[in-house]
């Protein structure tokens, strides 16, 4: 029976999608704490446990802080695949090296990413660490839902009885993970204080031997070039899966349509410039605003992506031989629609980036939406004068 | 890089501060700074509104609407009703987040 109940969660947390989804209420708040004392064996040991340390709560699983190919491309599919939460890590208390009572306690997500990033940056240390159930988020997402928040902290703190396995009372929390945890309720509730770390797993050794003490670098968040593009996946894909699949049926029939009825050989010929150019706007939106995003000038988003779809457009009808004879009315959809697409397409980076704010994105989104809808509108009248001008209806 | 000035949140109430710090250390965009003991906003354009400043000040000295900065999150709830979160899984709106 025991048995049954500890299979339970891991099985519902397959099945969930990512960023946890709504229903936030999947797993009744006690029914995870029997998980923590859980052998990982049980479920099939994962490869990068180590071995178990018995202490007075219980035995703890030890983590190896080597990553290995099987992590590398766990990493991929976490970065490409709208899945993500089947990359999900346990939570509960875990050890790193030969922790004792003194050891230093690390809070972390159960996200494969951020765990992985953690135990990574843990080579030579001897510490535990306690992972809250975030449903497979990242510390930062995770923080700003809730889920990495107060009342998981405590309820973990107790239900790994994380009291008796140190003697000292400071937990070190991501800094990340501060929109979700109020350091002063934490100790009030748990006893424990809350320090908050550095932003990267990177500088957690350096944080923990200047004595639990970050320098003004570790405290601030950046968005270089890399990490900028490590995002870009997840803002393609679901263009490219959305909107792409039935933007292009929708140009196909157009163009192929005839009085007499659809022609292949003209929805090829004339449609497929159109393909392209969906193509395009979705790489300007998607891919070349983010990559550039520091150097397109402007400040909005919309505005950003709007410029490179309109830079690209007029390069490619200039460059390439497809647009070569363009229909007027053509030619003023191809320049209304597709930067409109990129502008759109860029505005979705907003929720992928290190800096943009809800109040800001709020203003954009009420200058742009009535914009995007007013030339949606006039680009489907512009094909229909296209239509009826090729029929000699007009 | 900065987002659009002069549209964030961020309320700041000095009498309240004790000047603890604890704002400096979990802003991730160093907007606040130490002076004669008390917080001060260095540069509120780099606000993201995460919230964190005023969720770890005890002493209510901050208020920010707090907020997902992601343009699917705001469409998502501006049909379906309720806040923006990072719920982007429920429909297959988008399956990015956050």
């Amino acid at each position: 029976m025991a048995e049954l109940k500890f299979m339970k969660p891991a099985l519902k947390e397959k099945t969930t999608a990512c960023c946890g989804p709504a229903q936030g209420a999947l797993q009744e708040p006690g029914e995870m704490s029997g998980n923590t004392s859980l052998p990982p064996g049980k479920q099939g040991r994962p490869a990068w446990v180590t071995g178990t340390l018995t202490t007075e709560a219980g035995p703890i699983s030890i983590v190896s802080t080597d990553l290995t190919m099987s992590d590398f491309w766990e990493h991929v599919k976490c970065r490409t695949s709208a899945f993500r939460n089947n990359y999900a890590v346990n939570p509960g208390l875990y050890a790193v090296g030969e922790p004792d009572k003194n050891s230093a306690v690390l809070i972390s997500a159960n996200y494969k990413l951020s765990f992985d990033a953690l135990r990574e940056a843990l080579k030579g240390l001897h510490v535990w660490v306690l992972v809250l159930d975030t449903k497979g988020i990242n510390v930062w997402c995770a923080a700003g839902k809730g889920t990495f928040g107060t009342d998981e902290l405590i309820r973990s703190i107790f239900s790994t009885r994380l009291d008796s396995v140190v003697n000292h009372r400071k937990i070190i929390v991501p800094q990340l993970g501060a929109p979700g945890i109020s350091a002063h309720q934490v100790r009030k509730s748990s006893g424990f204080t809350v320090c908050y770390g550095p932003v990267k797993a990177k500088d957690i050794s350096r944080y923990i031997s200047a004595g639990y003490k970050a320098t003004k670098e570790m405290r601030t968040i950046t968005f270089p070039l890399i990490d900028r593009l490590i995002l870009t996946p997840m803002e393609i894909n679901p263009a490219m899966k959305q909107y792409y699949p039935a933007y292009s049926l929708a140009m196909l029939a157009i163009f192929g349509l005839q009085p007499a009825g659809i022609y292949f050989r003209e929805a090829l010929v004339d449609g497929l410039p159109f393909l392209l150019l969906g193509l395009i706007s979705v790489l300007a939106g998607g891919l070349i605003t983010p990559a550039l995003l520091p150097y397109i000038p402007f400040r909005s988003f919309a505005i950003k992506g709007w410029l490179t779809g309109t830079l690209l457009v007029i390069f490619s009808l200039k460059f390439t031989a497809l647009f070569s004879q363009m229909n007027t009315v053509l030619l003023i959809f191809t320049y209304l629609f597709f930067p409109l697409a990129s502008s759109y397409i860029a505005l979705q980076f907003t929720g992928a980036t290190t800096f943009t704010g809800m109040s800001g994105v709020r203003k954009e989104l009420k200058i742009a939406i009535p914009l995007y809808i007013a030339g949606i509108v006039v680009s489907l009248v512009l094909l229909l004068v296209f239509k009826l001008g090729a029929w000699g209806l007009l | 890089m900065k987002y659009l000035s002069n549209v964030a949140s961020l309320e700041f109430f000095p009498d309240r501060c004790v000047g603890c710090g604890i704002c400096l250390e979990v802003c991730p965009h160093e907007v606040f700074a130490l002076e004669n003991k008390k917080a001060v906003i260095l540069d509120r354009d780099r606000c993201m509104e995460c919230g964190a400043c005023a969720g770890n000040c005890a002493f209510g000295a901050l208020n920010v609407d707090k907020g997902v900065g992601c343009a699917a999150a705001i469409i998502n709830s501006l049909i379906s009703g309720g806040e923006p979160s990072c719920d982007c899984s429920g429909e297959s709106k988008k399956s990015d987040c956050c």
